[in-house]
């Protein structure tokens, strides 16, 4: 318990910092393309006896090289692209199941996260890409932020916009490999976005935003890991549960918040 | 020997491979202010981007500021027409004018006393000290516009390249961009301003008329006739006594001769 209850610590700082850019820069339905499409990089790894994370890192790669191909070579918008590749390796993924007959348990661990199979390797791993996410962040927060002010104002200040989103793309995939063993790949979407498009109602400012996204994540893990305890519940779907929840809550608050302060 | 801010030898621009405005030639001092002016599609905006190395040329050879597009990222400020993700960002308005100083910086430089003047100062000029606390997201377009004047002002260049910039502005928010362009002259920028308005291009030293090609070059008073109006708009508007005359080119903008 004390190990789920750190591994979803690590995964709601990771998420909690990268959710921020992805929202900020408006990334989310490509961050969710990410999050489901490493499904068949998994699986094969899966079956073929290799790390998960491996698989994941490969079908990362794939989807970020074949979004970026897409949108430059037909002159569709980005989200067909997104769309079209995110459907596709799912399908893919879904086809490597059902292909082996002996992958029901494994697959409901990938879909759904294993909050209580963490072990102490594991939490090395995830510490350690924590800790890398966080100083990326840091060290890129400049560029990022023009960029989610203005391409061509990033590009103009003489930050190359195609590689600062670039990397800000395998930060997001990063994250999501790093954090689809606890929260599951269909669920870890939901502790990106979901904590930082919360905070976004609450701070005006980079820093605190991703502190405060963070520690809605946080709050979500125990109360989420809590939930599922009491109640013999999906732990990853009880922690995305209370995060959306509280999505919802603060959503409401700050509406009539705004409407008081108008007729105020 | 005085440096020459832009440098045009039979320039072509367009996107991907494909030209909307060739054979440009032209030579800009630095100091002065040139208006570019021309219909939706006449190329302004293409120029510019070209200009601030968002595109590359597609034919001939461009220098700004002695120098390729895009090698002096800190002489150079542009202000482009759309911000489409800064209608979605909940960032405050200060943070989005202090952004103009990272280049300045670099990626660990704190922000000096002197950077926090020049964003007051830019957020002054457009009378947008008030906005300065509020989020991008929360602001009204003639709101935006002021602020991203005051991103473009902030990073203090010598050149500035203006899409539009009175676009979404009402009367009052236009004429603090008409002061500023005083000021900015005064203090020796070069300003290069694609614009529709007839008003605002006869503000500058230099007029470049544009449908596709060069309608005409010079000096506002030479350039700005009611014949290359025509040309360049396929329309013309004018007062005779007390009657407006509208002369329309049926070319549409595009004169053929």
């Amino acid at each position: 318990m004390l190990n789920a209850l750190a591994a979803g610590t690590l995964v709601a700082i990771a998420c909690g910092i990268v959710g921020t850019f992805m929202v900020l820069r408006g990334l989310a339905f490509l961050g969710d393309a990410l999050a489901h499409g490493v499904l068949p990089g998994v699986a094969s790894a899966l079956l073929w006896g290799f790390p998960g994370f491996l698989g994941a890192s490969v079908s990362s790669l794939v989807m970020i090289a074949g979004i970026t191909w897409v949108t430059k070579k037909s002159k569709l918008s980005s989200d067909t692209a997104i769309g079209l590749l995110f459907v596709g390796m799912l399908a893919l993924g879904v086809v490597i199941v059902s292909h082996s007959q002996s992958f029901s348990g494994d697959l409901v661990k990938v879909l759904f996260g294993q909050f209580l199979g963490i072990s102490h390797y594991d939490l090395l791993i995830q510490g350690s890409v924590t800790l890398f996410l966080a100083l990326m962040a840091f060290v890129l927060r400049r560029p990022f932020l023009l960029l989610c002010f203005s391409e061509e104002q990033a590009q103009v200040s003489g930050y190359s916009a195609k590689l600062y989103h670039f990397l800000l793309l395998v930060m997001i995939a990063l994250t999501v490999i790093v954090s689809f063993q606890t929260v599951g790949t269909l669920l870890v979407f939901g502790m990106l976005l979901a904590p930082a498009a919360t905070s976004s109602f609450l701070s005006r400012q980079l820093g605190s935003m991703m502190i405060i996204a963070s520690g809605f994540g946080i709050f979500s893990v125990y109360a989420g890991l809590l939930l599922s305890y009491h109640f013999n519940l999906s732990a990853g779907g009880c922690v995305v549960l209370v995060a959306v929840g509280i999505f919802f809550i603060v959503f409401i608050f700050s509406q009539r918040l705004r409407v008081e302060h108008f007729h105020g | 020997m005085v440096e020459n801010a832009l440098t045009l030898n039979d320039l072509s621009v367009g996107y991907d491979g494909r030209s909307v405005l060739t054979g440009l030639n032209l030579t800009m001092p630095k100091g002065s202010s040139l208006a570019l002016v021309g219909s939706n599609g006449s190329g302004k905006s293409t120029l510019l981007k070209t200009l601030a190395a968002l595109l590359p040329a597609i034919k001939g050879s461009v220098e700004v500021l002695s120098d390729k597009p895009g090698r002096q990222p800190l002489r150079i400020s542009y202000h482009c027409q759309f911000h489409p993700n800064s209608f979605l960002l909940p960032l405050r308005s200060i943070d989005v004018v202090r952004m103009a100083r990272f280049p300045v910086r670099g990626f660990f430089g704190r922000l000096t006393k002197e950077d926090e003047n020049i964003v007051r100062e830019s957020l002054e000029y457009m009378n947008a000290l008030e906005l300065s606390e509020k989020p991008v997201n929360t602001l009204s377009g003639g709101q935006k516009q002021r602020v991203f004047l005051s991103h473009t002002l902030a990073r203090n260049a010598d050149f500035l390249l203006l899409d539009e910039p009175t676009a979404g502005l009402d009367v009052y928010g236009a004429d603090l961009y008409e002061k500023l362009v005083l000021r900015l002259k005064t203090e020796g920028k070069t300003l290069l301003v694609a614009t529709h308005s007839i008003r605002e291009a006869s503000q500058c030293d230099y007029v470049l008329l544009l449908a596709s090609r060069v309608v005409a070059f010079g000096t506002p008073a030479k350039v700005l006739t009611p014949a290359n109006i025509l040309k360049t708009f396929g329309l013309v508007a004018q007062f005779s006594g007390t009657d407006l005359l509208v002369m329309d080119n049926h070319y549409g903008g595009v004169d053929q001769e």
